[in-house]
């Protein structure tokens, strides 16, 4: 039981990690239909970022612990929004209404262009962060034979997503800006003829999702201690996993997607076979789709003829 | 235009800072930070000028650039005859290339390489391009033939022509296998599933080590023989091919049997396409790929024409892996990673869905270019992520783009209604 809860405590924080990312994917989808293959790579920069920022607040002697991860947080979603922006303004919308494959390979394409350059930049080999945060909860009695521990890092990860979810339903559901969004997402000629800037909500659209794939690179970034210039592609494929079996275009539904690939992979591993939690995911998602093709929450497509 | 050139370059800068201003550097105590913000100022620089140029190339070609804008490539608007005549170049340009004077081993092995790229270009246009069905898992069907392959003669010591078959309809197999649970799926979801696919047969063959050797791969695999001769210096109790055919020996031999082998595969499988768009099915894929609803309401059968495609596919796929296989001697799962379906899936859309020559060109850009610069590395896959994306840009719909229909109603026909309506209006 003990060992049960433990990986529940593990795999709600992964899930919180898959689901900030997964945001940044469903909600592309929603607005331009497309499948952004390059925000992994984003998440990516992000925790390199983030990993730039902590050694800075070495460097600049910034030992308060809440005031530096503060800082680096701000730092790293505001220079990984520019990134999201860039991508979005060089790669995607010059081929906005055109071919329907053409934004896909081009987003492919980034996605090489955004890895290689990392590696060239910051070299290939993975790059250690000491852990910043230490310390944890003891949950089971002293004398049991295993111990559940539930970190501060973990209840900071887990925090900082559910504040970042609930800060961004309310932007969608009760502002101007979120208003626009939605309006874009049904109908971007009619949006466009009402007034709405809908360039502007398309770039507004890639830079929160960059931001939310920045904030989740600084948690794996702390989680694990270590990242590279790879983590992006299977860590992004795992967040379009949770945002498709959540239904796509939907936000709560790829924040439950997310827990649920983060819980799938962490049961997996602790019950059965580490090497085959991957195969796990995806057969999970493969057994969702047939029954349920539009994914859990998603409503399905209406079909004109 | 000169405030639209800073602002890129204040944003190039910001791009620029946190990665290339700071390196992670190795140090005692884990990481520690090297500064060359020399770097941000190049990169400002760069986007600047480049910026600036641009605008001022804009401005200046405006008129030359729109009139460039309506003329397609040569080859795209006269579609048919043309294109005709450029294929039967290419494969008479092909089937000489070994006798040409400047065909070294080098040269020769490239072209290798190149071709089973097209093949595999083709093989995965006919799920693409003509079905219309987004598969981002093609190099599972390549591992399945490759592997195949290399463990049918290994374990049992089947050639490599006897091989060919069973792994071409393994990888068939695995096609309908995939088949069976995305076939209720459309565009997106379909992508996701396929791409999981991929990832799924990759990591069985990464731990299934007592058949497939994990991460090790196989090694030592047989090569091919020209029918039953094989190509060594000197066999034990066998004729080789120099000895049967009075040559002297040379390790080119192989390498050019092998560029034919390929060649003939390759060709197979573009008349295969070819010949099919003009059967029913092929029709059918076509027709799917259009609209999904009206095919339904015709009476074709959706779950049977896309089976059918994705197993065709798929056999060329296996088709091919077992040639890699033969052709490498040595496979692991390292050959099969979604970068490989990326690139295989940039071939087909570059060339312009469904067209055969196309995909001939998107190759030679995508494949052929960046093997000459295999000294550069890195810098080779960050040159080729750009190439995919500037192309893209500069032609949406691929390089060949003019999709013509396969059938048309005959000539006299469209020439009659107009003097029918005539004649009824007198």
């Amino acid at each position: 039981m003990d060992y049960f809860i433990q990986q529940l405590i593990n795999g709600v924080t992964l899930g919180a990690i898959y689901g900030l990312i997964a945001i940044g994917y469903t909600m592309v989808y929603g607005i331009i239909g497309m499948i952004n293959f390059a925000h992994g790579d984003i998440y990516m920069i992000g925790a390199f970022i983030s990993l730039v920022g902590f050694l800075l607040m070495g460097v600049l002697g910034i030992s308060y612990l809440p005031l530096a991860l503060f800082t680096v947080l701000l730092l790293s979603m505001l220079l990984t929004a520019v990134y999201g922006w860039a991508v979005e303004r060089i790669a995607y919308r010059p081929l906005r209404g055109s071919f329907k494959l053409a934004p896909l390979i081009s987003a492919i394409g980034m996605s090489i262009v955004l890895e290689n350059y990392v590696q060239v930049a910051q070299g290939a080999r993975v790059k250690p962060l000491p852990p910043i945060v230490h310390g944890g909860f003891e949950l089971s009695a002293a004398n049991a034979d295993y111990h559940v521990t539930l970190s501060y890092l973990q209840v900071v990860i887990v925090l900082v997503t559910v504040g970042l979810m609930a800060g961004f339903t309310y932007v969608i559901t009760r502002t101007p800006l979120g208003r626009a969004q939605r309006a874009t997402e049904q109908d971007m000629t009619m949006a466009s003829l009402l007034g709405v800037n809908v360039d502007r909500v398309v770039s507004t659209t890639f830079v929160l999702g960059a931001a939310l794939a920045a904030v989740a690179g600084l948690m794996v970034t702390l989680y694990y201690g270590v990242i590279d210039f790879y983590i992006g592609f299977i860590a992004g494929m795992k967040a379009f996993t949770a945002a498709v079996l959540g239904g796509i275009g939907s936000l709560p539904g790829a924040m439950l997607g997310g827990l649920l690939i983060g819980l799938i992979e962490a049961f997996w591993s602790a019950y059965f076979s580490i090497e085959y939690k991957d195969v796990a995911v995806f057969s999970i998602l493969v057994l969702v789709l047939i029954f349920r093709p539009t994914g859990l929450l998603g409503r399905p497509e209406i079909e004109k003829v | 235009m000169l405030k639209d050139a800073l602002a890129a370059a204040v944003v190039a800068a910001l791009l620029a800072l946190p990665l290339l201003g700071f390196r992670l550097a190795d140090s005692q105590q884990g990481l520690s930070l090297d500064y060359r913000f020399a770097w941000v100022g190049y990169a400002a620089a760069a986007v600047f000028i480049g910026r600036l140029g641009m605008a001022f190339a804009a401005a200046a070609f405006s008129r030359v650039f729109q009139r460039k804008r309506q003329t397609l490539l040569p080859l795209a608007g006269r579609p048919s005859r043309n294109r005709k005549i450029v294929g039967w170049l290419l494969v008479a340009a092909a089937l000489l290339l070994p006798l040409a004077p400047f065909a070294d081993r080098n040269l020769i092995d490239k072209a290798t390489l190149l071709l089973i790229y097209v093949m595999l270009g083709w093989g995965l246009n006919i799920v693409v391009g003509l079905a219309g069905l987004l598969d981002l898992g093609y190099v599972a069907f390549y591992a399945v033939g490759a592997y195949s392959y290399a463990l049918l003669s290994q374990t049992f010591g089947l050639s490599f022509w006897l091989c060919l078959p069973f792994a071409g309809a393994l990888a068939a197999c695995f096609g309908i296998l995939l088949g069976f649970p995305v076939l209720r799926l459309r565009g997106d979801y379909l992508a996701i599933v396929t791409l999981g696919f991929g990832e799924i047969v990759r990591v069985v063959l990464l731990n299934w080590e007592s058949l497939t050797n994990g991460p090790n791969g196989i090694s030592g695999i047989q090569r091919p023989s020209f029918f039953g001769l094989p190509f060594l210096a000197a066999a034990p109790g066998r004729t080789t091919f120099h000895e049967f055919f009075g040559l002297p020996f040379s390790p080119g031999q192989r390498i050019i049997f092998l560029y034919y082998v390929i060649l003939v595969l390759a060709l197979a499988t573009n008349l295969f396409t070819l010949r099919i768009r003009r059967l029913p099915i092929g029709r059918a894929w076509e027709a799917l790929r259009e609209d999904e609803t009206a095919c339904r309401s015709l009476g074709i059968n959706p779950t049977r024409t896309k089976l059918s495609a994705f197993a065709l596919g798929a056999m060329f796929a296996g088709f091919a892996g077992s040639f890699f296989a033969t052709r490498q001697g040595f496979i692991s799962p390292e050959s099969f990673t979604f970068i490989e379906s990326a690139i295989i899936l940039a071939i087909v859309v570059l060339g312009g869905m469904g067209s055969q020559i196309g995909i001939v060109l998107a190759a030679i850009l995508l494949v052929g270019l960046p093997e000459w610069f295999r000294d550069l590395q890195q810098y080779r896959m960050l040159a080729f992520g750009g190439a995919m994306v500037l192309i893209m840009l500069w032609r949406p719909r691929g390089l060949l783009a003019s999709r013509e229909p396969t059938i048309r109603l005959a000539a006299d026909a469209l020439e009659a209604a107009p003097q029918t309506a005539g004649e009824a209006a007198r």
